[in-house]
Order: structure tokens, then sequence, then C-alpha cells
């Protein structure tokens, strides 16, 4: 019945290609994408030219999407961007559902802890996103986990005010005052009873988050405050890229259709998703 | 000269429906100043075929056969302009329930006023001057505030008469009333009956009269015409159908309907109390930041009792607060004061972890089968969910459940299958087999059979009499429906605002009522000159 649904085949089939891209990006023409040759510098597309190897080894190469200022193979550099942006975006949905549902769920069911909580949250959500990002990404350092949590953080009160509303509404349904006369535990009624009916449309916003992320990662990284330099990302290519981009668009156009690409599949996705899984929130009527 | 004609009326289910058509070959008329009551049980077509009149059908169910005819004018061919013409001026519809039926951010006086602008010539004081014609019509106090009121500032029955007010403003031929006091009080109910039968009257309209309730037929019809699965089985003039009911399905239906006479049966006062309440009460405290603090008594002074193998019933109209006790005895909301003792232990202090192991001693079934069972949950497991909670060893568990299902009447396939799959009196009797799996003392049951269809609802009480004999049960049955109160009940307490004004054997009760509220209750139950469920 999912599989119907024309969004989610085409932004599932799309995210499928740029996973296989991802996995199999050592087998698809690619070399180290740390690897330089001074000879091989600002390279137009489909240009070949050369590039040595850490051992000093000089070898013939195809640039497909041409070289960059340090000569550096653009096409390898994106196509390995790729793992870093699914990941981060995968994490970072991941990372905010399950804090976002913890908190939800309790704000929502145990009155007393609903204020305090979520007068915290509305805190949070004062900030903009990006500005508490760079924050923590500039106190801790750059690396994987540090740019994951710095994305999730800001990410977390929209969930949470998601599963408040629906714990909201499910702990007046009789079957959860049933689970309450049958002496089920809290803990139970929680997990068991609340937290599978809000599935579907958690399902939805983990998908927004997703999206949302891969974009931060790439404002991160673009910024210079992301991942380490050693990690190719879409951003740094793009921010390598963005003095040169009169002379050589090439090195902001290919990362960035990649990024575009990836952003409007999960996006896709998700219109689909919801409109299959959560008919309350379609669109359609 | 009939004012509506249907001929053959044929209208299509979408493919993969549970069967092929919503109505098929219906024929019938109604005369001017005639009211026909379509009656029939929940999915038997009655309102596709209201919407059928007035154009309203979504798109996939289409007419496929036959005709429908307003003053002669065949409505089946009418393109979307001509019936936007017709409708409120020569057909116009009552929806049952009138909070959603009216727009809430338009004043009712603004809502007949669009009715006319776009269906009339009139000026703008001739337009107000009709407005409060009709609303002092519908014998609505003071016209002039209600044309001002907007629609959450009125009652339901009030509501309901600016509805009706609304229908009838241009004097149309046809009125179809698709169950319009099913959403209210059996009192306010009674007033917006004798309200369409006096317009109607006065009018000479012809009324299509949609119900489920045989009692609102008795009341109102003069010709009944009844459906069953889209087919049309009878049709008669109402002391016919009533008295003599030819078909097999009609007997049946009539059959089913409680009679208010209450059953005689046995006092046994010396078996032990399993709950007893005394001065139990309920205060809603609404404590804003700003503004005054509001206090909502919705239940005071409340004094029961319930012997073991008794059934005792609250009966009272929406608001008088008897889900209110219902929920503080199962401890679902916290009394404000008063004592609840569950044989002989007083519960209604208790803290969550002292109460724990006496929750398994009150267990209570909810009126909406629909939203009774966790959609995403097993029927096995729903029933086992309680008795695992207690400790008991799943294998055992899934044997008691397996048992309760036996004595529910249904079939332990259905220990696998999800709510979705059943059928709203099966999904009841499941919500009875996971109260019952705690081997419960008392059984609480919150209008446990006001949402289910008259057949369905006489299986269901049935069943819970033949579980409380042989179980020996104590139970607590909440209803607004005085007819199934006098089928299940040995002693009744009849409950307004808050208050338990009359309370006593059921008998004694219902022949006998010597409160003014309970005698008032009892005039306004409709049919109650009919003596069903005796046929």
């Amino acid at each position: 019945m999912i599989l119907n649904n024309w969004s989610v085949r085409i932004g599932g089939s799309a995210l499928i290609v740029l996973l296989l891209i991802a996995l199999a990006a050592p087998w698809l023409g690619t070399v180290d994408p740390s690897l330089f040759d001074a000879g091989s510098r600002d390279l137009l597309p489909g240009k070949s030219g050369e590039i040595s190897t850490l051992e000093g080894e000089r070898l013939k190469h195809t640039f497909l999407m041409g070289s960059d200022s340090l000569g550096r193979d653009i096409y390898s550099r994106v196509l390995y961007g790729t793992r870093v942006s699914l990941l981060v975006g995968l994490l970072c949905a991941l990372a905010a559902l399950s804090v976002g549902i913890l908190c939800g769920l309790l704000s929502g069911y145990l009155r007393w802890l609903d204020g305090i909580l979520m007068r915290f949250m509305d805190g949070i959500m004062a900030i903009p996103a990006i500005l508490v990002a760079i924050s923590l990404v500039a106190i801790w350092r750059g690396s994987l986990t540090t740019v994951v949590v710095a994305i999730a953080i800001p990410e977390i009160p929209r969930v949470t005010r998601l599963v408040r509303s629906l714990v909201l509404s499910i702990r007046e349904e009789p079957y959860v005052e049933a689970a309450i006369s049958l002496g089920t535990p809290t803990w139970k009624i929680l997990f068991g009873h609340i937290l599978p009916n809000c599935v579907a449309p958690l399902i939805v916003q983990g998908t927004y988050i997703c999206a949302f992320s891969i974009l931060v990662e790439a404002i991160l990284s673009f910024l210079g405050v992301g991942l380490p330099p050693e990690i190719p990302t879409w951003g740094s290519v793009m921010a390598e890229g963005r003095a040169q981009f009169n002379d050589y668009p090439h090195n902001i156009f290919f990362p960035g259709v990649f990024l575009a690409a990836t952003v409007l599949a999960v996006n896709i996705l998700g219109d689909g998703l919801r409109d299959t899984l959560d008919p309350k929130m379609a669109k359609k009527v | 000269m009939s004012v509506l004609d249907i001929q053959n009326l044929t209208i299509a289910l979408p493919p993969g429906a549970e069967r092929a058509r919503a109505a098929s070959q219906v024929s019938f008329s109604v005369g001017k100043g005639e009211i026909l009551c379509l009656v029939g049980e929940s999915g038997s077509g009655k309102s596709v075929i209201a919407q059928s009149v007035m154009g309203l059908l979504p798109k996939n169910l289409p007419v496929t056969a036959g005709t429908i005819s307003l003053l002669d004018e065949n409505l089946t061919r009418a393109n979307e302009a001509r019936l936007r013409q017709l409708r409120t001026t020569r057909m116009s519809m009552v929806f049952q329930e009138p909070m959603t039926a009216l727009n809430p951010v338009m004043t009712c006086g603004d809502q007949i006023d669009e009715v006319l602008r776009f269906h009339s010539a009139m000026s703008a004081s001739e337009r107000r001057k009709r407005i409060l014609e009709i609303i002092a019509e519908t014998a609505l106090p003071d016209p002039e505030r209600m044309v001002a009121s907007y629609p959450h500032q009125l009652s339901g029955g009030q509501r309901q008469r600016i509805m009706i007010a609304m229908a009838l403003v241009l004097d149309p031929a046809l009125l179809i009333a698709d169950e319009p006091t099913t959403a209210l009080d059996v009192t306010t109910q009674s007033q917006i009956l004798n309200l369409i039968l006096e317009l109607q009257k006065r009018h000479g309209t012809g009324v299509l009269f949609i119900t489920h309730d045989f009692g609102v037929v008795a009341e109102i019809a003069h010709r009944v015409a009844v459906l069953r699965l889209g087919e049309l089985v009878e049709i008669g003039t109402r002391d016919e159908v009533l008295k003599r009911p030819r078909h097999e399905y009609t007997k049946m239906l009539i059959a089913s309907v409680p009679a208010l006479k209450p059953v005689a049966r046995v006092a046994r006062p010396d078996t032990r109390v399993v709950l007893q309440t005394s001065k139990l009460a309920k205060t809603y405290v609404d404590r804003g930041w700003f503004g005054p603090r509001r206090e909502v008594h919705a239940a005071e002074d409340v004094n029961l009792e319930v012997r073991r193998g008794q059934t005792l019933g609250i009966v009272g109209e929406s608001g008088s607060g008897k889900s209110t006790v219902a929920r503080c005895i199962v401890r679902l909301v916290d009394p404000s004061s008063g004592e609840i003792r569950i044989g002989g232990t007083e519960i209604a202090t208790m803290g969550a972890a002292e109460l724990r192991p006496l929750r398994r001693k009150v267990q209570i079934v909810f009126q909406d089968p629909y939203r009774s069972l966790n959609p995403r949950r097993t029927v096995g497991e729903a029933i086992m969910e309680g008795p695992l909670n207690y400790g008991v060893p799943r294998p055992e568990a899934l044997e008691r459940a397996r048992k309760l299902l036996e004595l529910v009447r249904m079939d332990a396939s259905a220990l696998t299958r999800f709510p979705h799959q059943f059928s709203g009196g099966q999904r009841q009797r499941i919500c009875i087999a996971r109260a019952l799996a705690m081997e419960p003392e008392l059984l609480v049951a919150d209008e446990a059979v006001s949402a289910l269809d008259v057949s369905v609802q006489a299986q269901v009480l049935e069943l819970l009499e033949e579980i409380r004999t042989r179980l020996d049960l104590a139970m607590l049955f909440i209803t607004h429906d005085l007819r199934v109160a006098a089928q299940i009940c040995d002693q009744v307490a009849v409950m307004s605002k808050g208050r338990v004004v009359e309370y006593g054997p059921a008998e004694e009760i219902f022949l006998r009522p010597r409160h003014a509220y309970t005698r008032a209750l009892f005039d306004a139950a409709p049919g109650r000159g009919f003596a069903f469920g005796s046929t």
C-alpha cells in the first residue's frame, strides 16, 4: 500500500541509488579523495590528467567532474561526500527522534513535568538552529559525533512538541484507560500503548529532520565549522570552490546538484509517507 | 401528489466494499404533509439515500439506476447549478450533529441570512424580519439574542432549533432530517420531535425522517420504510409496521427494542456488599492564571451500594455526572471527597502503589467499541494484558483468554487477529472478555451498549446478564437509555446535575417514580405507548 504511492516510489528509489553510490564509491572509478597533484589543478570536467598517490606514484586519471585548485578529483570527493551526508542525516534523525520521543512521552503523560520540560524546549527553540550548531561545534571541536549532536539538539523540541500533542490525545482514548484499570504500569502504557500509535507521524517527521540535517551539515562544512577538513563533504568541496566560482563553476555545481537531489529525494519520500501513513496530516482531502 | 418520489434507486459502492451496492432497487414516496421514517441499522444505506436526494453523494458512490423526483422534477439528471437552486428552496436537510453542522465563526443570524441572500431577492430589512419570524416559530426564547449568538453560546437543543429554522426559512416542500435527535438528551429530543411535528403540520412539509430508533418512529412517523443492507424490506403505515410487522427482519428489530417495563427480579438482600460509596463527590476546578477560579460540581453526595450478583443502574442525561461517578469508582479520576469501599476496603484516597493489587477487582467496559481496543495489538494480547500484569504465566493467560472468548461466544481464532477485523458488537464482546480476564468482583459498564445497533445491543445485553448470573458478579450499569435500564437493572439510581435524585429497586422507580425529574424523564421516553420487545 505504501509502495503504491508515486512520491514514495520516486523519493525511495532516488535514495536507494544515492545509498548504492555511497556504498560502492571505491569501485566507481574514484581515487582516494584526499589525493592531489600539482600538475592537475583546475581541470575542467572530463579532462584527463595525472594524480599522485601517497607512495609518490603518478596515475593516469580522468577527472569526470574536473579538479579543484589543489588538483584533487572532485568526482571522488563528491561520491565519498555522499557517505557523510547520508550518515549525518540518518544519525541526526535517529538522535533527535529518540530524545524527542522520550521527552514528549514524559511531558504529555506526566502532567507535573509538562510545564518545566516544555518551557525548557521553548527556550531551545528560541535560538536559531544554525547558531546553536555553530556554537556547539565551536565548543567541542569538529568530529562526526559533535556535528550530529549539534544538529540534532535544535530538532529535539520539534519532535517533543509533536509527540506531546499526540500523547495528549491518545492518553484520553478508552484503550489507555482500560490499560490503567488492568493495572498496566505507566512505562508499559507509554511504550506499549501510546508510542506504537504515534509511529506514523514520527516516521514522516524523521524524514524531514533527515533532509534538514543534510543541509545543515553542508552549511556547517561550508562555513568551515563542520567535520575536520580531511573528510570530504559536499559543503567543504563547495567552500573550497567558492573563491574560483566565476572561472570554475563546476567546483560548486556538482556537489550542489548532489545536495539538492538528496534533500529533494528525502523530502519527496517524506511527503509520500505522510500521505500514506498519516491521513490526518495529508494535504489532499 | 407526492413531494418526493423515488423509483428503483440503485447506488453503487466502490469496488472492494463489503457489498456491491449502497442501495438497490429502493422505491418509496413522501406525500405532502407526510412524515416517512426511513429506519435501519448502521450500514443499511439510509443516509446514503438522503444524500442522493440532496445531490450530496461523494463521487465514489454514483447513482447507477432509478429516478429521484422532487415535485415531478428528476433530480438524477439535474446539474449542480440546478441542485444548488433547489436546496433550501424546495428541499433542505437537518443533520445529526448541530455543533458541527453550524459554522462556529458566524452568528446564527448570519448563517440564516446567507440562505436568504443566495436564494431570495429580499432586502436587508425584509430578511431580518423573516429571520426573527422563523426563529420565533421554532420557539427559541429571545429571537433578537439568538440572531446575534454564536453556535457555542447555545445548548444542543437550541442549536438544533437553529438548524431547523435555517432549513425551513424558505418554506421547502421537502425536509430531510438525518438522525436529528440522536445526539440530544431524551427530554430535548422529545421537544425537538414535537417542534418538527408542529412545523411540518403548519407548513404542510413532506418529511423524510431518518432514524435508527424505533421509539422515535413511534412518536413521529405516518409511514415507515425499513431498510436492510441497502434493500427496502418493508413499507407501510406506522401501526402496520410497528404492530403487525410482516418481514422477519422487521419482526426481529422490533423484538430487539427493549421494553420500558422492568423485568421482575428476585431480590437478594443477604449477599455480600461489593461496592459502597458514601458522600462521593468530584469537583473540577479551573484555576486560570488570570481570571476567576471556576468550580464544576460533577458529582456531589453520591451514596450507592451494589451487592454480589446484583446490577445497579445509574440513569441520567448527559452532564448528570453518571460517568464521573463510574470513573471515580474505577479510579480513573480521583474523587474530591467521600469514600469508595470495594469489599470493605476504602480506595478513594489510596495511592497508586497501594491501589494496584485492588485494581483487578473493579473492571470497566466503555461505550465506544472502536476506541476501546488498541488498534495495534491483537485481541489475544489485549485480553492477556491484565493477567500478565499480575504475574499470571503466559500459557495460563492464553488458556484463560481462549476460555473467555468462548464465554462471550467468539471463536478462539480471534486471538491472533486485530480489532479492526471485527464489528462493533464483536469488539464489545472482546472488551467484556478483557475485563473478565481479571476475574473482577465488580464490572462497570459505562454506556456499554449505547453505540451498538438495536439487534446487537439485545445480544450484548443478554450476554452481560448471562455473565452476571454465571459468575455472580456485581455490576454497575451506566446508561442514558431507560429501556436498557429497565431490562438489566435490579436497582436504579437516577442522577441529575451531579446528584442522585431517586434511588431504589428498578420496579419501584419505573412503575411509581416519585421525583419530578424522574417523571419528566419517563414522559420524554420516545415510543412509550408501544409495547416493544414483546413480539
